[in-house]
Parts: structure tokens; C-alpha cells; sequence
């Protein structure tokens, strides 16, 4: 089927999100007229409308937002724009070259070709299928975003009786949101010995309520034909797996799972952007800019931030390097790699095509530490680093680095940069 | 005597770990925080815990069927329970404004619980309406 309208704007955004509303309105600010967002919800905001609890942009805003008021804030500022915005509208596929289709029950198909694209589509929750959890099939097995949705903005409750899997932020969040709204919640089972979430939510959302969180543990089998009428849990050896002899049975009518995010990139691939194994997300430089010129990325599409502060700062980012894309058309330099070292999972951005502006790095550490320093190296001279006192893998670390600073580490290397690094070290040991 | 006693820091994701010494019911020190919230949350942890409470309440003719709310700040922890039950009667009709007080001095703790987004009615919603 052949388009009708086709629209050729400077800059089109994937998704209303906070990454989405961020990059819009960073490139509107940094000078370009002609942006449209396209968003498949009825409204824009993406997940936060659902996310009512508070703990949103203590620091974009200094405030200790809810997130419906986070994504206002956002939302207030896009109509103050000339950004067009199309609600109800799924994009269905986008070409190396940059021209978007997409649908809509107004327009039919539409066409987009842009200048440039800022992908901030999110990402999704990890199911049933993706964690193998053994039993029958019956209704009552929901994942903590979709719980979530009905409890806060459908108002259908999905359960009496709940047992929930995987400590992650979601989870802790769903489990006090379950009991506020009078259901029972059994416990938190977690696989690992650490938790999931952050510190913060163990406290105001499991203690607070009394609420177990069973660490090591995890469900062995979901019993019910049409609807759920147990789980069995059990602990769980170093390797994780399951101890047959601590099987017991739980009375339960609903499993909700929060066992993970993963970045939506299938739109990213039809684009032939070039996705990193570790995060699931594009491999992106110091501008978020992809693999494929004039193709940027933000947000949870990315890597999984985990605050949506983060988001923001990292779909600013885009949304000027995507300005700036446009306005300038600048030719990318022969990229240097940044590189995880000892005690870190993964760094975004992954390369660093431009030494001569500043770099915000977000990491996460492979294991909990205490004590240690977080460095960024530029070959052997440090470029930047910060003392914590602990880190565990559920938070976020950051480190920025100035022009200033790259500039000095390059002296002291006396040579050119060919690398950056990012280690967490012992603070004793630290040379 | 001194004692100790030990809170995580709820205000932000840096969930500081805090240590807080009294004696004979008066808070002496506070360490750990990286800010001056963490180190009143503590001092008001061990005294009188507080948390904001956020729910939601029902809307007629609105966009969607519900409207999420929040206390403008924490309100005394014992109360969240019956908070939450006092908002679950109330109903209020779209459009209501982001910061509307949705019911003031919720169970005479002089916080007020106000509306966390604006709610319009279909025909009022969007940039480009609803389908």
C-alpha cells in the first residue's frame, strides 16, 4: 500500500516517552522548527502516567516528583512548542535510510522522511517465557508493568492473593501498591542473594508492610488449570539452582514477575542500527548518536537506566546532537572505544567519536563492593574518578568528564587517545 | 545511654545508609547522608516516621477512569492505611488540573492530597485528540 501523506521534517522522534519529550524539546531548543514525535499511546507521557509513586527527578528538578507529574512537567513544556505530535500512531518499520512508515485510523499509512531520527522507544518487561518457570498455563501470571496498568490506569485489579517474583524496582513498587489496594502480598522471592531493587524501595515498600523478601529463592512450578491456585517456591544453591528437599507450596491466585527490562530495538534493527550484546541496546557515541549516521538513541532504549533523571539526560544529549546534525552536519571522526574494566558490566556510550566535548559515562558494576573508586582512563592516565562507599549492581553509576579533563589526561598520556576506560577499583589499592 | 540505629535513606535512589545515635530518646548524631534530607529523615525516622502517600482516585468523564493523586508531603506512616481508604470513596469529574486539591487536610494531618497530572475529557484531551 502506497502512503499518502508524507511528511519531511527535520528531526522525528520514536515514542512519547520521557526520552522522547526530552530529545523533542532539547532539539526545539537548540534550533530546530520542524520536529514531529510519534507516539502509539493515546497520550504521551509513555510509562510514567502509570507510575504514580513518588521518587521521580530529584535530580533534573531537585523535587521528589510522582510520575505522572514528571511526565507534565515534559508534557506542558511540548505545547508550548511548535512540535507535532501523533498520538494513536505505531510506527511499523524505518530504513537505513532514515524514511519511517507508520499508521494511524486518521491518515491511514503515513510517511515520514526526516532529516534525522531520535529512537526512544522504550523498552519492555521480561515475561514468563524468557525466565522458563515450569506448570500449567492458567490466567493470574502478569508481569509487574502490565499489574501496574490495570491497578493505576484501568482500575481492574489483577488479584487477591500474591506472590511475587524477582526484586526488581517494579516489583517492590507493585508489592506495596497490591497491599494499599487490599490485596494480600505472601512475599518477594528473589533468585539472587542480592536484591533486585534499590535499597529505598525495600524499606518504603516491603518492610514498611511487613512484607518477606525471601532472597535465594525462586518459583519451581505454577500450579492451575484455568486460574492460578499456588506456586512452589524454593531456595536455591550458588548456582542457582533450585533445592528439591525446600520445596514448599504457596496459596496464591496471582505470580507477578518482575524479573527484568529489556530495550525494544526491533524498530533499531530494521534501521541496521548495530545493537551491543550486553545492554540489548545500540551501540551509541558520546552524542548518542547509532552506528548508522544521523540515527540517535535515549533513554531505556538504550540500556536500562533504571532513573528516569537519566533518561532525561541522555535524550538532551541526543536531541542536540541531532540539532546539531542538521544545523552543522557534522562528519564523524574515526571513533575511540570506551572500554569496561575490572568490576564493570558495561559503559554507555560504548565509543567516543569527538574528545573535544564533555561525556556524561553511565556503568553498572558486575558484583556489590564497598569502599571502592569508579575511574575513567584515558589509556593509563586517569581522566576522572569518585570514591563510594558502596556499589551494587541495581544502581546506576555515572562520571562526567569535561573537555577540560580529557584535555589534561591526553597531556599526561603524551600521545594520542586510542582508548577510555572505566574501572571500579579497591580505594586502598587504588595506584 | 547512646544507642544506634540504622536507616536506608528513602528520598532519593542514592538510598544512603544512615547512623543515627541518641540518647534517652534525643537525636545526637546523624551520619552517612550526602544531604541534608537524609539527615532529617533519620532524625524524623526515629521519631515520627512519615511517607507520602500516593494512590488514585475515580474520575467521571474523563480520558481515562482514574486519577492518580499524592499527599503534598509525607503524612505521619501510621496513617497511610487509612488514608488510602478515605481516598478510595472519592470520586471528582474530569478535567481536573495537575496541583488541584482533590481533598484538602486528608484525616487532620493538615497535608493536602491534590491531583498529580491534568485529566481532561475525551473531547478536551490531546495535541491531537483520541481516536
Amino acid at each position: 500500500m502506497i502512503a499518502k501523506k508524507k511528511r519531511t521534517p527535520q528531526l522525528a522522534v520514536i515514542g512519547g516517552g520521557p526520552a522522547g519529550l526530552g530529545a523533542a524539546l532539547a532539539a526545539s531548543q537548540a534550533g530546530l522548527d520542524d520536529i514531529v514525535i510519534v507516539e502509539r499511546d493515546i497520550e504521551l507521557g509513555g510509562i510514567l502516567p502509570q507510575c504514580i509513586h513518588d521518587g521521580f527527578g530529584s535530580k533534573v528538578f531537585k523535587e521528589v516528583l510522582t510520575g505522572p507529574q514528571y511526565a507534565q512537567r515534559y508534557i506542558d513544556e511540548i505545547e508550548k512548542t511548535n512540535i507535532e505530535v501523533l498520538l494513536n500512531t505505531m510506527v511499523l518499520g524505518i530504513s537505513p535510510d532514515r524514511a519511517i512508515t507508520a499508521v494511524n485510523s486518521r491518515e491511514g499509512m503515513i510517511r515520514i522522511e526526516p532529516e534525522t531520527v531520535v529512537l526512544a522507544m522504550g523498552c519492555r518487561e521480561r515475561s514468563r517465557h524468557q525466565v522458563f518457570i515450569p506448570g500449567y498455563r492458567p490466567a493470574g501470571v502478569i508481569t509487574a508493568g502490565a499489574a501496574q496498568r490495570d491497578i493505576n490506569i484501568e482500575g481492574l485489579m489483577p488479584g487477591r492473593k500474591i506472590v511475587i517474583l524477582g526484586s526488581g524496582d517494579i516489583g517492590l513498587i507493585m508489592a506495596r501498591r497490591f497491599t494499599l489496594e487490599g490485596a494480600h502480598v505472601e512475599g518477594v522471592y528473589e533468585i539472587m542473594d542480592h536484591p533486585g531493587g534499590l535499597p529505598r524501595n525495600i524499606v518504603q515498600c516491603c518492610y514498611d508492610y511487613d512484607i518477606p523478601l525471601r532472597l535465594s529463592h525462586t518459583v519451581t512450578f505454577i500450579h492451575g488449570k484455568k486460574r492460578v491456585e499456588g506456586v512452589t517456591v524454593a531456595h536455591v544453591d550458588e548456582d542457582l539452582k533450585a533445592l528439591k528437599d525446600t520445596e514448599r507450596f504457596i496459596d496464591c491466585d496471582t505470580l507477578v514477575l518482575s524479573v527484568g527490562l529489556i530495550p525494544e530495538n526491533e524498530l533499531s534493527r530494521h534501521a541496521g542500527v548495530e545493537i551491543d550484546p550486553v545492554t540489548a541496546g545500540p551501540f551509541v557515541d558520546e552524542r548518542m548518536e547509532t552506528t548508522v549516521d544521523g540515527v540517535f538513541a535515549c533513554g531505556n532504549v538504550v540500556n536500562v537506566f533504571d532513573l528516569v533523571d537519566y533518561v532525561t539526560r541522555s535524550s538532551e544529549v541526543a536531541g542536540r546532537g541531532a540539532a546539531e546534525y542538521v544545523l552543522q552536519g557534522r562528519k564523524r571522526e574515526a571513533p575511540v572505544k570506551v572500554l569496561p574494566g575490572r568490576n564493570v558490566k558495561y559503559v554507555v556510550p560504548q565509543f567516543v567519536s569527538d574528545l573535544g566535548r564533555d561525556v556524561d559515562f553511565y556503568f553498572r558494576v558486575e558484583h556489590p563492593e564497598k569502599a571502592v573508586t569508579a575511574r575513567v582512563l584515558a589509556g593509563t592516565s586517569p581522566v576522572k574518578s569518585k570514591k563510594h562507599k558502596m556499589v551494587h549492581p541495581p544502581e546506576m553509576l555515572t562520571a562526567s568528564a569535561t573537555v577540560a579533563d580529557i584535555a589534561e589526561a591526553a597531556k599526561a598520556e603524551g600521545r594520542k587517545i586510542d582508548s577510555l576506560m572505566v574501572e571500579v577499583v579497591d580505594s586502598g589499592k587504588q595506584a | 545511654m547512646a544507642s544506634k540505629h540504622e536507616y536506608t535513606c528513602i528520598n532519593c535512589p542514592m538510598s544512603c545508609a544512615l547512623e543515627l545515635v541518641e540518647e534517652n530518646g534525643e537525636v545526637k548524631s546523624v551520619t552517612g547522608a550526602q544531604c541534608k534530607v537524609g539527615e532529617k529523615y533519620a532524625a524524623e525516622e526515629f521519631t515520627d516516621p512519615r511517607r507520602v502517600v500516593t494512590t488514585t482516585v475515580g474520575v467521571r468523564h474523563g480520558l481515562l477512569p482514574l486519577l492518580p493523586v499524592r499527599t503534598t508531603t509525607a503524612i505521619p506512616r501510621r496513617l497511610i492505611l487509612d488514608a488510602t481508604r478515605r481516598l478510595a470513596e472519592v470520586v471528582v469529574d474530569a478535567p481536573v488540573r495537575n496541583g488541584q486539591v482533590i481533598v484538602p487536610d486528608i484525616l487532620g494531618t493538615g497535608v493536602d492530597v491534590i491531583a498529580s497530572r491534568d485529566l481532561d475529557t475525551p473531547a478536551g484531551a490531546g495535541v491531537s485528540g483520541v481516536v
